[in-house]
């Protein structure tokens, strides 16, 4: 990767490594022959994930060119689905859902500690270029409400504290714990289970 | 209350392993060749019996989808689509048969699969999803390992391929035409319908587009047979269902409970009861962003089905429960719904596009009470207009939330406008 892209900048030329170019040739095989646009999506991803979480116009021409498509129709998938970045993002892309279960659970409170403890508003990356905070929709984990999303994974069951010890581990280097932040297993109801407690011998953690 | 030997998803909260050793040790791939061995007529004869209704929110019967795929495989492929896209704000139930229990999804993709003709699977998983994704990718490798899935699928002769594609960020993909729009390759914009998908879907071939929980459900159904599925529910409104229940609860959880429990019931028995009790509720929403709220006075009694949530006026959609306790701004609440979805309006459709952002600027007029009765009363029109003139039901999801809450909350929002008048005029004075 070069100094360009790493600034953010749009590099001139764009190519897969090779082990992206496996996973996309993986990624075309699931497809029947002559209807390889079908991996476009995940080509793309695959795209986003080498050039530094964002889509620079080299990346979109490749891909274009790659499968056979014209420029003007890959364009269109990566404006309209809202996981490709068409803007250079920090390291951590933290996506708060403030949707109605997150809110009615505190969304608020967790929209405020991450603009607070980054010093940035939604749509703003922080200036040494590590978080990018974002306004999501819904992502379906509403019963570990409230929630965000960082890069991969999913940090559930939120509290303002919660936030930032996430974020401040983040900062320094560290790999916080994700999912349930309350220590729920998943989506079980946190009073003791209320079900399938006839077969909670066969349980194996 | 729904006994543990009647349920479907013994491993919802994932407290044993996913992969194949426990889900063998759980029933599931338990002589799969046997079901396909029932021949094609009999697994939908099965399913219709059964009653089971589409578990992604419409409700439109599973056995009848499946029977309308063209009886004789003919030069077209026929393709079975799944619908994992789930972001019906609210819903969450599909994600954890995805982590927890993949293997009901992959053996339910291989009967139905074979019932409808078809030799392929997609499943359609949102993007945001990663861990599930790598979960269900791992269950369907192992499937191909054991010969669960692959050229001789569970030894029944059967050839069946199974592959996961990754979304990337659109609520309107879980729209069935758009979703398969999407998985063309393109933007996803829904299709008008005629020609519908089991004449002309996926690349133009004969297509069944399922939701996740109705296909993971479908081997279970076949092992215990349709009788056992309907002394479970009410008529019309068979079998167990996976509910979410967030918002004001004590302990917001999933669980998987009989059809037609009632919503009280639910809350108290698995979610620890509405936070302050139950006169401390205001409204719930029973089914997912799209369905319509619902005053405390109707959650006393009503039941969580499709028939008796349709006779108040809402759904039971993707049965997410939302509770609001007293301390909730109702209006607030449905506005930040409206601004969703303007949001994920997909902008093919004029009455939605431009009636989904006019929609929540009102909502936000309304929220302060900047606004006057004749304007709530004009509000409430488009709603009606903007609903049934689109291509798809996002339209009509915009417009069922604001038509509810203008049905059962009118007094609130006319009390914030008297209310903001009032103020006016001290300012003028």
């Amino acid at each position: 990767m070069n100094s360009e892209q790493m600034n953010g900048a749009e590099p001139k030329t764009f190519a897969f490594d090779a082990q992206a170019m496996a996973w996309a040739k993986r990624e075309i095989a699931k497809y029947p022959e002559g209807r390889q646009a079908s991996a476009v999506m995940a080509l793309l991803n695959i795209a986003q994930r080498q050039a530094y979480g964002w889509l620079p116009r080299a990346a979109i021409e490749y891909v274009a060119d790659l499968l056979g498509m014209p420029e003007i129709r890959v364009l269109e998938v990566a404006s309209f689905y809202t996981m490709y970045n068409l803007k250079p993002v920090g390291r951590h892309h933290v996506q708060v859902c403030t949707n109605l279960p997150c809110w009615l659970r505190g969304s608020d409170d967790i929209t405020r500690e991450c603009r607070e403890t980054l010093g940035v508003d939604f749509g703003q990356t922080t200036d040494d270029g590590l978080f990018t905070l974002t306004e999501v929709e819904c992502l379906g984990a509403c019963v570990n409400a409230p929630m965000m999303q960082i890069n991969d994974d999913y940090y559930e069951d939120l509290d303002a504290g919660s936030t930032q010890t996430i974020l401040s581990l983040l900062r320094e280097g560290r790999e916080p714990k994700t999912g349930s932040q309350s220590g729920r297993h998943t989506c079980e109801p946190a009073g003791g289970l209320t079900s399938l407690t006839e077969l909670e011998s066969a349980r194996d953690d | 209350m729904l006994r543990d030997k009647d349920r479907i998803f013994t491993n919802i909260y994932g407290f044993q392993e996913p992969g194949l050793k426990g889900a063998r040790a759980r029933g599931d791939w338990d002589n799969t060749k046997d079901l396909i061995a029932l021949g094609r007529d009999k697994i939908i004869g099965i399913m219709k019996d059964s009653g089971l209704r589409g578990r992604g929110g419409a409700g439109f019967p599973t056995g009848l989808k499946w029977s309308f795929m063209p009886k004789e495989l003919g030069a077209r492929p026929h393709y079975l689509v799944i619908n994992a896209d789930e972001g019906e704000p609210g819903t969450c139930k599909d994600r954890e048969i995805l982590r927890s229990e993949p293997h009901k999804l992959i053996e339910g993709c291989v009967v139905a699969g074979f019932a409808m003709g078809s030799h392929t699977a997609y499943i359609y998983v949102r993007g945001e999803f990663h861990q599930e994704i790598a979960a269900l990718q791992k269950a369907v490798d192992e499937a191909y390992d054991a010969g669960l899935l692959g050229n001789d699928a569970c030894g029944s002769g059967w050839g069946f391929d199974c592959y996961v594609h990754c979304g990337s960020g659109a609520y309107i993909c879980g729209e069935e035409t758009a979703l398969i729009e999407s998985l063309e390759g393109k933007k996803g914009q829904p299709r008008l319908k005629p020609p519908f998908p089991a004449g002309s879907g996926l690349y133009g071939c004969p297509t069944t587009v399922n939701n996740v929980e109705s296909i993971a459900v479908a081997p279970t159904i076949l092992r215990r047979g349709a009788e056992w599925f309907t002394t479970l529910g009410t008529k019309n409104n068979t079998g167990t269902k996976l509910f979410n229940i967030s918002g004001h609860v004590n302990n917001p959880c999933t669980v998987e409970e009989e059809m037609s429990i009632p919503l009280r019931e639910l809350i108290e028995k698995h979610a620890g009861g509405v936070r302050g009790g139950w006169a401390n509720l205001k409204a719930v929403i029973p089914g997912g962003a799209s369905v319509p709220i619902l005053p405390k006075s109707i959650c006393d009694s009503v039941l969580m089905d499709f028939d008796s949530l349709r006779e108040v006026k809402s759904g039971l959609g993707t049965a997410a429960v939302m509770v609001m306790d007293s301390s909730t701004d109702v209006v607030r609440a449905i506005t930040r719904l409206s601004y969703f979805y303007m949001h994920e309006s997909c902008g093919q459709c004029t009455p939605c596009r431009e009636g989904t952002g006019w929609m929540w600027r009102m909502m936000k007029r309304m929220c302060t009470g900047d606004a006057s009765t004749e304007e709530l009363d004009l509000l409430n029109e488009v709603t009606y207009q903007v609903e049934g003139h689109t291509i798809c039901a996002l339209g009509d999801a915009a417009a069922w939330p604001i038509q509810g809450l203008v049905r059962h909350f009118r007094d609130d929002i006319e009390a914030r406008i008297k209310a903001a008048r009032v103020a006016d005029k001290i300012e003028a004075a």
